[in-house]
Order: C-alpha cells, then structure tokens, then sequence
C-alpha cells in the first residue's frame, strides 16, 4: 500500500516537445504510404521512403533528449521507476501481441481445418454436397484449393537458432552482470556477442525463408499453414531486428563511457525486450516448427 | 513532505508558472490539462461530425425507397459513422477525462510519461485522417470510397471491399497505438504518481475505473492490431487467414474482431460508470454509496468481459455446447453490473437531491442505459437472438447501451467538470433543456427501433417493407431533433469558454462536492500539486 514513497525533488516534467507530433507525422506517413502502396499506387512507395526516414530523425533526436537528461541527473527514483513500469507494460502488450498470433495458429489447426473437413465425414450429411470431397483434416495443411509444400525441418536450421538465441540470452546476462560490477570490458564483450549471435540468428532465418520459398514450396500462398508460419516468425524476426538495432545503441552508448553499476534503466529495458524476444522464440520452436 | 533539494529545483526552470505562448502550446504539449483539453476537443468535433453519418442515414430510411445515399454510399455511411463514435469520439472524450482528472484526483504533479501523453493524442487525428482520406481520393479518380463493411470489418466482405478497408485497418492500426500508449501512461500514473497516502482503496472511483479499463485496453486492443495486420496480408500478399479456399476461416476474424469488440464496450463504458458515482454523491449531498463494491464490481466487469465476446456471433453457426458457454458467462456479467446500479441507487437513496445539469444526465444515464442492459440480455439468449440478432431490435440496444450509458455519461461528465476545467458556470436553462430535448428525443428514435426489430426489420439495409414505415418516420423525425438539440450544447459550450457570460465558479464549484480535484481555485493554474498535498 505504499508503493509512493516521497520524492526528493519535484517529478521532472519535460518542457513541450517536438517529438511526439512529428513520431505521430512520421507513423501517419508510413500508414497513408502502406495504404497506397498496397493497392499498386507508387506515390505510396515515397510515402513510405519519407516516413521511415522521419522515423529514424525523429527517434535518434528524442532518445538522445532523453538520455541527455537522464545525464544531466534530471531523473530520480520516482522518474525511472515510471519508466521501469511503462516499459513492463510494454512488454505486456507485446506479450498479448504474440498471444493472439499463437492463438491464431491454434484456432487454425484445432478448429477452423477440423471444421472445414467435417463435411466430408462420412456419417455427414452435407457430405454428399461438399465442394472439397477429398479435403481431410490434418496439419500442415494448405486448404482444400491449396498448393503442395514441404515443412521446414525443425533439427536443422530452427534447432540452432534456439542455440543461438539461447545463449544470446545468457550473454546479455553475462554483461549486464559485468556493468553492475563495474566490469566495462565484461559489458562490451558481452554485448558484442549479444549482437553477433542475433545478427547470426537473423542471417539463418533469412536463409530458411529463402530455402522455404525456392526449395520446399513453402510461400505466404500455402494456405493457413504458410499464413500462420510466415506472419509468426516474420514478427518475431522484426522484433529481433529492432532488439538488435537497441542493443547496437546500447552497445554505443557503453563505448561512450555510459551506464553506471547503480544507473543504467536503457539497458535493463532493452535486456527485457531480448529475453522477451527469446521467450518468444521458444514458443515458436515448440508450436510452429516442432509440433 | 521531504525538504526540496534547491540544486536540484534549479533545474526545473520558470516554465513551470505560465503556460507556453502560441500554438505550439497545444502541438508539443507535455501538460497533462492541455492534452486534456485536446483530447476532448477532439472528441467532442468526431462527436458532432459523426452524427453527420447518422443524420444521413436517418435521411435515407426516412421513407422507403433509395432517395438520398446509393446503396454503397449507405453502407460507407454507416461504417464510418460506427467507427468514428467509438474510437474518435467516446474514447477520446474519455481519456481527455483520464488525462485532465487523474492527476487532479491522485495528486500527482503531471502524468508519469507526458510526452508519449501526447504522442497517444496526436495519433488520432492521424488515425481519422487516413480514416476518411478514401473519400477524397475517390474525388480525384482513386478507389471506391471508405470502407463499406460496417464497423465491425467482417471477413469475407472486408477482402473484397475496396482500397478503403486498407486504409481503415491502417487507422485501425495507429488507434491501437494510441491507446496502448495512453493505457501505458495511466496505469504508470496511478501506480506510480500517488500523493502519499493516497492508497489504492482510497483512490477515487474514476480513477479505479480507469485502472480497468487501462488493463483491458493493454489486453485486447493488440489483438485485433494483429487481426488487421493478418486482414492487409488476405487482401494483398495471398495469405489464407480468413479464407476457407486456403484451409482458413472467415469465422477466426469474428472472434478476434470480439475478443477486442466485447471489452470494446466496457472500455467505452466504465469510464463513465466511474464518473457517474461522483456527480450521484455531489447532488445527493451524501457519500458514496458502495466504494469498495464499485471497485470490486469493475474489476468483475473487466476480467468478465474478455471471456463473453461470442454472444456477438450466435447466428454465425457455433456449436451449441459454445452458444451455452456464452451464453451463461454474458448473463453472469449482469450481476457486477447490476452491484453498480445498486450502488447507484444507494448513493441517491434519501439524499438531499437537487437537479443541475449533470445531475439530470447522471440520472438519465441510469434510465437508459438501464434500458440498454436489459434488452441485452434478451440478446444474450443464445435460442431468443436468433430471431432479434440481425434487427433494428439490436440496433436500438446498442444506442441505449452506447448513448445511454456512455454518451449521456460524457454530458454529465462536461456538465461536472466543465466550471472546473473554465473556471465558469454554463447556463443551467440551456443545460437542462439540453437534457430534456435529448432524452425525449433519444426515445423517439430508438423506441420505436425496437418495435421494428421485433416486427422484423432488418438491420444494415438500406430500405425496407412499407409496414415499417410509420415508425421509421417517427425514428427519423426523432433523429433530426436529436441532432439538432446537440447544437444547444455546442453553443451552452463555446459561451462558457469563450465569453465570460457565465458567473465565475468557486473552487468547489458544488455544494456537495468532494475530492482533491475541488480543492484546486477553478481554474486550476497550469500546473498543479507540484508539492504533492497531504492526504489524511
């Protein structure tokens, strides 16, 4: 009941800003662009090109901001304790995110092909009308008018990304263990590594996208099975990319001189985001490749 | 309180008195009363430009035979105005509430995060700009319009709409940012920015209703962003996701569309039961009835809401053991929705009671809205909605749930508050005839929707059998009266803010109100409680 303790200064409240507007300017322009784009129109293309650069400004200059007041000591306890609970709650709705894309894939598989393959049951009586006669029920599956494909091994490529992504997990924690004894090369060399194993990871996944596409048949076509595949592990590889792009800055910043055994928030936020990130990929593992 | 570091009060510079001049005051706003203010502002010109919508489609149904929209324009009509009351409208009005009061009430200085406070604002103008955008990009020879679905974008139809239903899962989309972002914002605010002493059962019940609602939206509102993002890969990069051809299953998008859509509604509503509550206590002269049932009864609500959102799909063909299941969890949800109403009914209960404005919308919202939650649960009769599902009969549940409960929430609310936020008092004639002229004319067109719904006119369509039309007449006549009775409330606004016509108000501005909010001189100064008050 009392998780408000005293201040010991007034609540920093930041001066009006720039930032929040031209982020929502910049959003607003990948959305009209995607928008655009998607239904063949090419303006869309520039839409696109001028909001991701927006982007890029606009977050560089207002994480810098942050951090120069974070510098500048304009935060204590009560500030980086709202910054701690924003970002948990981040990751929560990140968390329901991916839920919902695993639920997504159980529905398909448990439900919606077992559904649709009822028809043809034989004690059925719609059987004799089914448009599908020969569709059974049975995971993978690309529908009753989808194409042959093959399913990516999960003891080749997805068994050593779990490796990898594994031991990146273990590695942050080997270098945030060394900022917090003040060991700086610890931290650098664990961050490196960090990166190199999900740059490596990423490079694989790559890789087996590439061999689904060319080689075993396996495309965003192939019915629910390629859809739920694809929009699962393509999601998780973004999140990896924009993990290892914050681990890249966090990475700079300790090079810089930053971060002290007592303070350092930017870091733990973004060792959440990987573990979050890594958690998600044994989810994967299990219920995409695996099972 | 602790002693001030005065090193470290040097650095929070003179910008803490006065507001930044120009506009740029309102653009990078990192105040959480001006952000407030926009997000109401907002609100409430999506309110009034979304009954525009309405207003076309009462013109259209006001005699039978196509007269005023083509059939695709009604049904582009239609969606948008579902789409921009709920997310541009009643949801922004609330968390312009959330915005201006909870750190009023809790006795923070500002919200925990007041920048990402104002990028969740400005993405809403984004949001209904890419919104509406298709219509004008039909001018100049592109599309068809926006999308034509119906708010509720069910698959099929939403893969063969045109390049509209892109452009609605993209705003779509940017919404679900904004509310997660300000959902992050509250619920940091009220764990974190408490006044001391200021426990979580002494918070104020708008505050716990917020805390809800907050969690819900954080729960449900990333799963229809992915829903969206799964509706865009259907219509453009070949996947099957809604799609029976590919093993798929256009029945996935309905309960994704109401694993959101159900809590949708308590997010609309709870806000506004959390408010209720105050203005029953201020003109009742008494104290709440039922705190802690209040609180326990929202956090009922909500985690009952996420497990109840198929009673929207009886007629999509479930299995019955489902249909049952749903069935019996919506009912259930009556019961912490009906502790509310007893709560309500004790706090007026031998009061001292007096009939200002918002008085008189808080009791309206107990009468419709009462109305609005017992023919749902006529709907929620899995065998009875059968025959009332696609009818006027739900149309006019919706709107006394939806106007009734939120909406009339939101007058009382802006009544309440209003001399507050102005620092003076609107005119009470003009109030009270706002009320009136609403809750007569509200009746007049939805009453008569029930008889039609129950007579079997169905809903969605843009023309109909000649017996209904006497009612739709009444209906439709009713509909423009209403519309025009929102413009009293326009002008009772735009006189308290912007002429000084009205008297000035007291810090407590009621005589029975309570609370740390009305401690504060009306208008409160730009910043407020930057020495957090002392609670007792």
């Amino acid at each position: 009941m009392n998780a408000v303790t005293e201040p010991h200064h007034p609540y920093y409240i930041p001066r009006p800003s720039p930032y929040p507007i031209v982020l929502s300017a910049a959003l607003f322009l990948l959305g009209l662009g995607a928008a655009l784009r998607v239904n063949g129109l090419l303006a869309g293309g520039w839409a696109l090109g001028l909001g991701a650069l927006l982007l890029a400004y606009v977050l560089f200059r207002w994480f810098n901001a942050v951090i120069g007041e974070s510098r500048a000591g304009l935060y204590g306890a009560q500030e980086e304790r709202a910054f701690r609970w924003g970002m948990l709650w981040f990751i929560t709705s990140e968390v329901v995110f991916f839920a919902s894309l695993f639920g997504v894939l159980f529905y398909e598989r448990n439900i919606a092909v077992p559904w649709l393959a009822s028809f043809n049951a034989a004690h059925s009586s719609w059987a004799p009308f089914s448009p599908w006669p020969h569709f059974t029920a049975h995971w993978p599956n690309s529908g009753p008018a989808g194409a042959r494909f093959q399913v990516v091994d999960p003891w080749g490529i997805p068994a050593l990304n779990t490796l990898l992504l594994l031991s990146s997990g273990v590695t942050v924690t080997w270098a945030h263990a060394g900022l917090r004894a003040g060991r700086r090369t610890q931290l650098k060399a664990g961050l490196l590594l960090t990166i190199a194993l999900g740059l490596t990871f990423l490079g694989f996944q790559v890789r087996e996208f590439t061999e689904a596409y060319r080689q075993l048949g396996l495309t965003l076509h192939s019915g629910v099975y390629g859809a739920t595949f694809f929009i699962l592990t393509g999601f998780h590889g973004l999140h990896v990319s924009i993990g290892a792009i914050m681990l890249l800055a966090i990475l700079a910043r300790a090079w810089r001189g930053e971060f002290t055994p007592e303070h350092h928030f930017a870091f733990e936020a973004v060792s959440w985001y990987w573990h979050f990130v890594d958690v998600v990929w044994l989810a994967l593992f299990v219920f995409v490749y695996w099972l | 309180m602790s002693a001030v570091n005065p090193a470290i009060e040097q650095l929070h510079e003179p910008h803490h008195e006065a507001p930044p001049r120009g506009i740029t005051r309102w653009l990078y706003a990192t105040n959480h009363k001006d952000i407030g203010v926009m997000y109401l502002v907002f609100g409430v010109s999506m309110f009034f430009l979304g009954g525009l919508p309405a207003e076309l489609i009462r013109s259209e149904l006001l005699t039978p035979t196509m007269r005023v929209l083509s059939p695709e324009a009604y049904n582009q009509v239609i969606t948008i105005h579902g789409l921009v009351m709920v997310f541009a409208a009643v949801m922004p009005i609330t968390t312009g509430f959330a915005n201006y009061l909870i750190p009023l009430m809790i006795g923070a200085p500002d919200m925990a995060l007041p920048r990402l406070n104002n990028w969740g604002f400005w993405l809403l103008p984004a949001a209904a700009i890419l919104l509406v955008l298709p219509w004008g990009l039909k001018l100049i020879g592109i599309g068809t319009g926006t999308l034509d679905t119906g708010w509720t974008m069910y698959a099929p139809l939403s893969l063969q709409a045109g390049p509209g239903a892109d452009f609605a899962f993209v705003a779509v989309l940017l919404l679900g940012l904004s509310s997660t972002m300000a959902s992050i914002n509250i619920l940091v605010t009220i764990a974190q920015q408490r006044a001391a002493g200021m426990s979580w059962l002494k918070l104020p019940v708008f505050v716990w209703s917020w805390v809800v609602t907050a969690l819900l939206l954080i729960a449900v509102f990333p799963a229809l962003m992915a829903g969206c993002i799964m509706q865009i890969a259907d219509r453009h990069f070949g996947t099957h996701f809604f799609s029976a051809a590919g093993g798929g299953d256009p029945v996935l998008w309905e309960h994704i569309f109401w694993f959101f859509g159900h809590p949708e509604v308590y997010i609309l509503l709870l806000p506004t039961t959390g408010i209720l509550p105050h203005i029953l206590a201020t003109f009742a002269r008494k104290p709440m009835y039922g705190y802690k049932a209040q609180v326990y009864s929202f956090v009922a609500i909500g985690v009952m809401s996420i497990i109840v959102w198929a009673h929207h799909m009886f007629t999509s063909g479930l299995p019955t053991g489902v249909e049952i299941y749903f069935m019996l969890s919506t009912m259930a949800i009556s019961i912490p929705v009906a502790v509310l109403f007893f709560c309500w009914f004790g706090t007026i209960w031998r009061g001292s009671m007096t009939f200002e404005t918002p008085m008189l919308f808080a009791l309206g919202y107990i009468v419709l809205f009462g109305i609005g939650g017992l023919t749902g649960l006529v709907l929620s009769d899995a065998a009875a909605d059968q025959q009332y599902h696609n009818t006027y009969f739900l149309v006019a549940h919706f709107h006394y749930a939806l106007f009734g409960g939120p909406i009339m929430g939101i007058f009382a609310a802006l009544y309440y508050y209003l001399p507050k936020m102005t620092g003076r008092m609107y005119s009470e004639t003009l109030g009270r005839w706002h009320f009136w002229l609403t809750l007569i004319t509200f009746n007049v067109v939805f009453m008569p929707q029930f008889l039609l719904g129950i007579a079997g006119m169905p809903r969605r369509i843009p023309d109909y059998a000649l017996q209904f039309a006497p009612l739709n007449m009444v209906s439709s006549i009713g509909a423009f009266a209403l519309g025009a009775t929102q413009l009293l409330f326009l002008y009772n606004l735009a006189r308290t803010v912007f002429t000084t016509s009205g008297e000035a108000a007291s810090a407590r501005v009621w005589e029975g109100s309570s609370g740390l909010e009305f401690t504060l001189p009306s208008p409160p100064p730009f910043h407020t409680f930057v020495t957090p008050p002392v609670i007792e």
